[in-house]
């Protein structure tokens, strides 16, 4: 199960790859698919490895990513919760 | 137990930003300065009494893209008109977001003097070596050696000076209470480029001085790299001629 997901904004994206590098687990690539001003689209190439850091986004220099994290709703372990 | 997993979103668009797609080149981290900023004036909970002075140059439609009241200003001149819009409403908060041509190169006498009066405005300085809009000339901020458009055999000193160091400028006056500077080429100075736009602004919030942030960033179109080379080189070269760090805190 993933504990994380970076949602990309295809349309914001502008395919410049900071996100691609930025990310610590290789989750993202630059994908085959352009967006309608032909840019290459960032997105989950391994979404298996993603922990929801939030790297990409933060390093994303058009605001096109949203991160999402899993959160154990019972009180078990707290992992990696912020 | 049941194993109940929620998404929780740990990353969004600031409020402060409106949904208009930036004008920049991929890579630039005019964006990113932009996202920071937004996130600050979120943070704070400012937004309301927030004006962003735009300057001219690659940022100009940066009223665009705030969720906030703002004016773009002739160029240079954005720390003056800061300077009247905070003396007339002093419960505002006033940023100015200027480049390197727009704040070292024609607004050179504005910025000195608005930093030597203390006006209690916050000063987003980006500082990216290069005009990026008109097409990659010299900037007072171009390094030695660095091919621009005006200056193909790259920057002579001899006929063309050294690089102008602001922060360390600004940092000889009496009255700034924040002087400081950023860069963006990593995850890590990033995070502390945040920090310090944040103490900025929340300087001007609690304090009502004079800050100044200038921050490194790149010009992917303009040095003729790709962005994550850019990234390299900020941090390999750039960072070499001005150096990262806080240069005032009297806060």
């Amino acid at each position: 199960m993933p504990k994380g997901k970076a949602v990309v904004d295809a349309e914001r994206c502008k395919g410049c790859g900071l996100c691609v590098t930025a990310c610590p687990f290789g989750v993202l690539e630059l994908s085959a698919t352009y967006n309608s001003s032909g840019y290459p689209v960032a997105a989950m190439a391994h979404p298996e490895k993603c922990t929801g850091c939030a790297l990409c986004a933060q390093t994303c220099p058009d605001v096109a990513i949203e991160v999402y994290r899993e959160k154990a709703a019972s009180g078990s372990a707290a992992g990696g919760s912020t | 137990m049941p194993e109940t997993q929620t998404l929780t979103k740990v990353f969004a668009r600031p409020r402060s930003l409106t949904d208009k797609r930036f004008t920049y080149c991929p890579g630039c981290h005019h964006g990113l300065i932009t996202r920071i900023l937004g996130s600050a004036i979120d943070k704070l909970g400012i937004q309301e009494k927030t004006v962003i002075v735009a300057p001219v140059g690659c940022a100009v439609f940066a009223y665009e893209w705030f969720r906030c009241d703002g004016v773009q200003a002739a160029h240079g001149r954005a720390a003056a008109v800061a300077t009247g819009i905070k003396r007339a409403r002093p419960d505002l908060t006033v940023v100015s977001y200027q480049g390197d041509g727009d704040l070292a190169a024609i607004g050179t006498a504005e910025t000195i003097h608005a930093a030597n009066r203390g006006e209690a405005i916050t000063v987003i300085f980006v500082n990216n070596q290069i005009y990026g809009m008109t097409g990659g000339q010299m900037a007072p901020t171009t390094l030695d050696g660095q091919r621009a458009t005006s200056c193909p055999e790259g920057r002579d000193p001899a006929t063309m000076g050294h690089p102008l160091r602001v922060a360390e400028l600004i940092a000889t006056l009496a009255a700034p209470l924040y002087v400081t500077r950023q860069s963006l080429h990593d995850a890590k100075h990033i995070a502390q480029a945040t920090q310090a736009v944040e103490k900025a602004l929340r300087y001007q919030v609690e304090k009502r001085g004079y800050s100044l942030v200038e921050i490194v960033a790149n010009c992917p179109t303009g040095w003729k790299m790709p962005p994550q080379k850019a990234n390299e080189h900020i941090a390999g070269t750039v960072t070499k001629v001005f150096p990262l760090g806080d240069l005032v805190d009297r806060g």
